[in-house]
């Protein structure tokens, strides 16, 4: 009877085992669901800007810069909204900032770009893409690991894209090895350390 | 007991009846000229200790014990080697652009100090993957020489 007791011991854990494995599969398919249909709203969103295009032909150019300066503008907003987060050390409204900021990536538009520009600004995307997606599920040393290089893509795209909105470029020389970040605003508000050192660093630069 | 018996063949059943369900292996011969290792030909105490603890989940070749060609445990491990893979896979390494590369680095620093790479559910059962604090270091001390050859 002992046997059979340890067999059936083991059997049940493998059968738990199976029933977490399907559980799991489901909750994924779940997960890519809410992504296409974000991401098809995403579409529609562009397909709208689309429609717009043909009604105003012969204006095409202006209309195609406006909605990729709309892009980097939103890419720029939301990455304002994770640095606010992190100033705050709030780690849920940074993940939330991040996942925003990846579907954000996903759907930016580069066609209007020269060549070299597209190849440089995919490269930057990708990249910030994945920092993004990190910060939307680590936790708060991380989000701001993730931040620090997420920052060098933001400031690079910048150069690429150009900004409405006057950015100051601002540098903590504390955090590891010395980290810079972009904000609205020329008082300094450390994203790296919070309130712990809210005042450190200075701006480096005045990016209009 | 006569519960306890039909229980257990119900799920002896269900045991021998997934190990029908077929998993993706990861595995291939060729390794490509974008390798790391062919790329960055480090000392071979470092190509051994990524080969061992890093290559089965990111590189495109996995060597895999006879207890992971079994169900469930099988489907797991696709599951982490795929994760593992989109996350970086080392044989793909020159096709990553510098940005992305230091990126890369960073991370695998970052995560080599933190102890949270090799994943413990790995280390528990290849224990020749767990890497001591002297070769942390001297991976660790490699990763960030490459690091700074890129900026």
């Amino acid at each position: 009877m002992k046997n059979v007791k340890v067999t059936t011991a083991i059997l049940a854990m493998a059968f738990v085992s199976l029933t977490a494995m399907s559980c799991k599969d489901g909750k994924k398919e779940k997960s890519e669901d809410a992504m296409h249909s974000e991401m098809s709203s995403e579409e529609g969103h562009h397909h709208d800007e689309g429609m717009e295009h043909d009604e105003m032909e012969g204006s095409n150019d202006s209309m195609d810069s406006e909605a990729q300066a709309s892009d980097a503008k939103q890419v720029m907003a939301d990455y304002m909204e994770l640095k606010n987060a992190l100033v705050a050390t709030n780690k849920d409204d940074a993940a939330k900032a991040g996942k925003k900021l990846e579907s954000t990536l996903n759907g930016f538009d580069v066609s209007g770009y020269t060549a070299e520009q597209q190849t440089e600004l995919k490269d930057i995307i990708a990249d910030a893409k994945e920092h993004a997606e990190h910060i939307g599920k680590s936790e708060m040393d991380h989000q701001r690991e993730h931040f620090k290089t997420l920052s060098k893509d933001m400031m690079d795209m910048v150069a690429i894209t150009g900004t409405e909105n006057t950015l100051y470029q601002q540098f903590c020389p504390m955090y590891d090895g010395g980290s810079a970040w972009l904000s609205m605003e020329k008082e300094i508000k450390n994203p790296y350390y919070g309130s712990k050192m809210m005042a450190c660093g200075k701006v480096q630069k005045e990016i209009n | 007991m006569k519960i306890l018996k039909t229980i257990a063949l119900i799920l002896l059943i269900a045991f021998i009846a997934i190990q029908f369900f077929p998993t993706e292996r990861n595995e291939s011969d060729v390794i490509p000229k974008t390798d790391f290792l062919l790329v960055n030909n480090p000392p071979e105490n470092i190509g051994t200790l990524l080969k061992e603890s890093c290559y089965d989940c990111h590189s495109n070749n996995t060597e895999y014990p006879w207890y992971n060609k079994m169900q469930p445990a099988a489907w797991f491990l696709e599951e982490h080697i795929k994760e593992g893979k989109a996350e970086l896979n080392f044989n793909e390494w020159e096709n990553y652009s510098d940005r992305r590369k230091n990126s890369k680095l960073k991370s695998i620093i970052n995560q080599i100090k933190d102890d949270e790479m090799p994943l413990s559910s790995y280390t528990l059962f290849h224990r020749d993957a767990i890497l001591s604090d002297a070769e942390k270091k001297t991976l660790i001390d490699y990763m960030t020489k490459i690091k700074d050859s890129l900026e």
